[in-house]
């Protein structure tokens, strides 16, 4: 028998691998390296540099950074504070609000899906003395607005919701989070990750206090991201967690990655210039992946709401099939699965099974994330591949064999290992 | 993660993939792992009444690559063996045929234990003893 996968023709136009998991990382746009450049060789001053020229380039490249950043989501430029990444600005933002907040109350509210920079920060919180409260989510993946009218309370300082996931690509209701926050007189901090540049964020429109933003993610350079810290209406006030030469407003000290700044405001640029019409290509490419999934294959199903969603992710599970071993069958495609086996903890997606998803369903998904440079021809190809290396291993698959036969997979004793 | 190209072989050509018929009385069926765990395997046998000899095995296999390499491994090597001599293929064994990584020894542990569960299946039917005497 050798349905084996590697027997699929290679179309024109597509070089193999392809790049399919732009919520990892997305490749450095070429323009964004351009603009780097000069600040990586000839223009190498210390932006805190203030008695002589090179210095004052520095210091200007920053600034215009700064603005583009800033525009990006509705901000001004004295909001908007350079860090080394959206880690590293999930941190500053929780830590620094429970730090300076500490008399007005203890009490933070997340949500089980966000990402561990802020699940894992929050959890180190918890051993200082905050209270933190993990709000559920429903099974498309949003959180329900009274959970979290109900959770706050007279203690709670800070709410910490993501603008969109990073597996399930689920957008959170931002705006309606955002005015149940002012309405209550609650700061409301959003990791907009993956969100900045993919979908319209504004941060006045939308309430948002403190946003945490990363450039690599919208085909910037690694190493470096932002946060934003509101000025007004409320003036947000944070600890600072690097203490140093009192850089950023005193917020972040330590001197300024200028490449990775410029890189960073470069990338901003360039997504507010072509934000809607890149956002609708991406999901077009999106949904041409997913109806031809759907068309030649059976019991597959999108994990997370189609609607609420980034337009570049597809989230999917192939039922019967386990995550890594179709991982191994499309090597020449780079995706994610939430399958175990892929991760260093042998444990399923947190997120997956947040959805209310059985183990055996997080198994069996694979995380497709599209964006700016991938083309129709990489779908096609993609697609056809995905679907011959589903049929194979299904027909490798007990499970799939048990089902087509109507054994019911949840009556079957299993000797769990 | 790599691959070893042993692991890679299997999982583009297994060996004896199929289904038995589990109510035959000279076939023995195992069905071990779980869903939940990522990780199935069903693995069959046809012995010979006669000699005691696996003259035909099959397996499905859901799981990582590892895992139906286990599987595919473990259907080859059962081939021609008696029940007695099958049970002496231990999990290590797999392991080092296959290069598998620490993190992948729970995949060949399945596969023991799926031989395991096909000849108790086998012997069960057929009222052997379940643990069987030195040949006579």
């Amino acid at each position: 028998m050798s349905t084996g996968p590697s027997q699929a023709e290679i179309p024109a136009g597509v070089t193999l691998p392809i790049y399919m998991d732009n919520h990892a990382t997305t490749p450095l746009d070429p323009r964004v390296l351009e603009a780097m450049m000069p600040y990586l060789t000839t223009k190498f001053g210390n932006a805190a540099s203030r008695n002589h020229s090179f210095g004052w380039e520095a210091e200007q490249a920053v600034d215009a950074a700064r603005e583009q950043v800033a525009k990006l989501i509705g901000a001004t430029a004295k909001e908007i504070i350079f860090t080394s990444g959206a880690t590293e600005s999930d941190n500053l933002a929780l830590k620094g609000i429970a730090e300076m907040y500490r008399e007005r109350g203890n009490h933070i509210i997340t949500q089980v899906t966000e990402h561990k920079a802020v699940l894992d920060t929050c959890k180190r919180l918890e051993k200082s003395g905050c209270r933190v409260t993990y709000l559920p989510v429903k099974a498309d993946g949003t959180i329900d607005l009274e959970d979290l009218r109900r959770a706050i309370d007279d203690k709670t300082i800070l709410v910490s919701i993501m603008a969109a996931n990073n597996e399930i690509g689920v957008l959170q209701p931002v705006r309606e989070i955002g005015k149940i926050c002012h309405e209550r007189g609650v700061l409301f901090h959003t990791d907009a990750v993956q969100a900045v540049g993919k979908v319209p964020l504004n941060v006045i429109d939308d309430c948002v206090d403190v946003a945490s933003i990363s450039a690599h993610k919208i085909y910037g350079p690694k190493g470096v991201g932002a946060l934003y810290v509101r000025r007004r209406n409320p003036r947000v006030q944070i600890a600072a967690q690097i203490d140093g030469g009192g850089h950023e407003r005193g917020m972040r000290s330590g001197t300024l990655n200028v490449p990775g700044i410029v890189g960073l405001g470069k990338a901003c640029e360039l997504a507010q210039e072509n934000l809607l019409q890149e956002a609708s290509r991406t999901q077009c490419l999106r949904d041409r992946l997913k109806t031809k999934l759907e068309a030649e294959l059976d019991y597959v199903h999108v994990n997370g709401s189609m609607e609420h969603r980034l337009p570049g992710n597809l989230n999917m599970s192939f039922v019967y099939v386990e995550g890594e071993s179709l991982l191994m069958g499309i090597n020449d495609v780079a995706v994610s699965s939430g399958s175990a086996c892929t991760s260093a903890t042998l444990e399923p997606s947190y997120v997956l099974k947040a959805l209310g998803l059985g183990d055996d369903v997080a198994h069996s998904s694979i995380r497709f994330g599209l964006g700016r440079f991938n083309t129709e021809a990489e779908v096609d190809y993609v697609a056809a591949k995905v679907i011959q290396v589903v049929r194979h291993l299904r027909e490798l698959s007990p499970l799939y064999e048990m089902v087509k036969d109507g054994v019911d997979l949840t009556k079957v004793q299993w000797a769990a290992h | 993660m790599a691959y070893s190209d042993k692991v890679v072989d299997h999982y583009n050509n297994p060996r004896n993939v199929g289904t038995l018929d589990k109510s035959a009385a000279e076939v023995g069926t195992g069905l071990v792992g779980a869903p939940e765990c990522g990780d199935v395997m069903r693995l069959q046998i046809r012995v010979n009444p006669e000699t005691n000899v696996i003259e035909e095995a099959k397996f499905k296999t859901f799981g990582c690559g590892s895992a139906i390499a286990s599987s595919s491994l473990a259907t080859e090597w059962i081939k021609g063996r008696t029940v007695d001599d099958a049970l002496s293929i231990k999990n290590t064994d797999i392991v080092k045929e296959l290069s598998l990584p620490p993190v992948k020894i729970h995949c060949s542990v399945l596969a023991e234990d799926a031989i395991r569960a096909a000849i108790g299946d086998w012997k069960k039917k057929n009222n052997v003893a379940e643990i069987a005497p030195p040949a006579k």
